[in-house]
């Protein structure tokens, strides 16, 4: 069964049309990785399956049981988190708020809870920390653990490694990939071809002119998959010299 | 007498209890939410409500209404709604718009009590409704008791929607995927932001008022690094400036709310000064 199927979704900004015709499906265990150029409108996409923006045309649907509030969504960060006062426990406490109905406070279970997914992301020792003080790779995996409170099923991840170093990016990498091992599935935007291709079962490459959505060994037979991988192969070896 | 004796002396009249009963809740109510402002930047909605607040007190003062309060509220409430909304669809049109609004309230608020004196001093009632009383000692009875019923219900939605503000300050557009009705809560944030407003005009006047918000908020986020510890210590803070810019202006004699802002004033200057040190060490 499906968790997600998107079906001649067309997303954009007031009325402003950026991609169309967009169409795929994701299943439990999967990990989909959503690729396209800057600017070619993948946050606009992920916000439009995550119901913040209405799309202008076509439909995304939630099945098997999976809730429109049953994501983990990892946005990218914001200006007011820079300066924001929040300790690292609020921050991942904070996962639980869909699904607390009209009870004021956090029960025990949620804070026994929300200390286990910081133990997942091995945060425990920041839990009391400032959160604007802590590295992008630490602030990162504090985002990871709220999204893991929220959603034991399915997270969407918007670029959760950008502007984090190789090593650090590498970490995170992993710690999403052992999280898709324990049965989560994964939606992930990402520029990094080269990942993409090691990690994900399933891409979606979006793109003005036309999108390409298949398995990962037909995206690398495919022309995008090629020229994409071809250019990140360049990039790589200009990096080298 | 000395200033002991001297403050016994005036502890003996219930209406100085009443007023330090009453600033100390308009304190306690007004710094709850400034953290929020502040991050959000919506300090400036407060300020432009506050001289919203200005020109409906003018109006009611001229239609001779006998509870002004009955009448601000709501025309400030609505204002705080229709700030909102053009603020969030359009930044910079946001941003003119409490402008236009602000000066307009206060222009016209000014003007409609010269051209409908009600008082042979004019100068003197607009500013003391601009920079609060000269002694709180002015505060009736019912007011008294309109502050007590609308802090005790600010507090209570605070206390209970305490999490709820936490999230959609932090992060709104996870607020939103996680089901949360992140709108409905901003609306509900800026109709409290008109309460506190209105219940503070009667304490340190309607230009005065964004200070006894925000400065609590920005000292205690100088020292403090949780959102908890913030908001308790901000909470402390305006409390005890509060009294002690009271009882410094029954002891002297200054105006109560400027007397407030500049211990709140004061407060901020130590309290970045701990930071500086703290944040070395």
């Amino acid at each position: 069964m499906s968790y997600m199927i998107a079906r001649n979704l067309s997303v954009g900004y007031e009325g402003q049309e950026v991609l169309a015709n967009i169409n795929f499906e994701v299943n439990k265990g999967e990990y989909l990785c959503i690729v396209g150029e800057n600017g070619s409108g993948k946050s606009t996409l992920m916000r439009t399956i995550l119901g913040l923006q209405p799309a202008i045309s076509g439909e995304v649907m939630f099945m098997d049981g999976l809730k429109k509030n049953e994501v983990g969504y990892l946005p990218q960060q914001t200006m007011i988190q820079r300066d924001f006062p929040a300790s690292v426990e609020e921050i991942v406490r904070s996962g639980f708020q869909g699904q607390m109905g009209w009870r004021p406070f956090y029960s025990k279970e949620q804070k026994q809870k929300a200390l286990e997914n910081m133990e997942r992301m091995h945060i425990v020792n920041l839990a009391k920390r400032c959160y604007r003080e802590l590295s992008g790779g630490q602030q990162q995996r504090v985002l990871l653990a709220r999204a893991l409170c929220a959603s034991q099923k399915v997270l969407l991840l918007d670029e959760p490694v950008s502007g984090l170093d190789p090593n650090v990016t590498a970490d995170m990498y992993d710690l999403i990939a052992s999280l898709n091992r324990d049965g989560i599935t994964i939606i992930m935007i990402s520029h990094d071809i080269g990942a993409t291709i090691r990690y994900a079962t399933h891409i979606l490459h979006v793109d003005n002119r036309h999108t390409f959505f298949g398995t990962k060994e037909e995206y690398l037979k495919s022309p995008e998959g090629f020229i994409a991988a071809h250019e990140q192969e360049l990039e790589c070896e200009g990096g080298r010299k | 007498m000395n200033w002991m004796e001297k403050l016994s002396f005036y502890f003996q009249f219930p209406l100085v209890r009443y007023a330090l009963i009453v600033g100390v809740l308009i304190a306690l109510c007004s710094s709850l939410l400034g953290v929020t402002l502040v991050l959000k930047r919506f300090s400036f909605i407060g300020d432009g409500l506050s001289h919203v607040a200005f020109g409906a007190m003018a109006i009611a003062a001229i239609l001779n209404i006998a509870n002004q309060t009955l009448l601000i509220l709501p025309v400030t409430i609505i204002c705080a709604i229709l700030l909102l909304r053009t603020g969030q669809n359009a930044k910079i049109k946001g941003d003119a718009a409490i402008a236009m609004l602000s000066v307009g309230a206060l222009a016209f608020g000014y003007l409609v009590l010269n051209v409908f004196p009600t008082s042979a001093n004019v100068s003197g009632d607009v500013c003391s409704t601009l920079f609060g009383s000269m002694s709180i000692l002015t505060i009736r009875k019912e007011e008294v008791w309109i502050c007590i019923i609308l802090s005790i219900l600010v507090i209570a939605f605070f206390v209970l929607f305490y999490h709820r503000i936490f999230d959609v300050t932090f992060d709104e557009s996870f607020a939103r995927s996680a089901g949360t009705k992140v709108d409905w809560y901003n609306l509900l944030i800026a109709v409290i932001i008109a309460v506190i407003i209105v219940l503070a005009m009667n304490l340190v006047g309607s230009l005065l008022i964004s200070a006894l918000i925000i400065f609590p908020a920005l000292s205690a986020m100088r020292i403090f690094k949780s959102f908890r510890a913030v908001t308790i210590c901000s909470a402390v803070i305006s409390v005890i400036c509060a009294l002690l810019g009271m009882l410094v202006s029954i002891l002297t004699g200054t105006p109560v709310g400027s007397t407030i802002v500049a211990v709140d004033v004061l407060a901020f200057l130590i309290c970045y000064i701990i930071g500086i040190v703290g944040g070395r060490g």
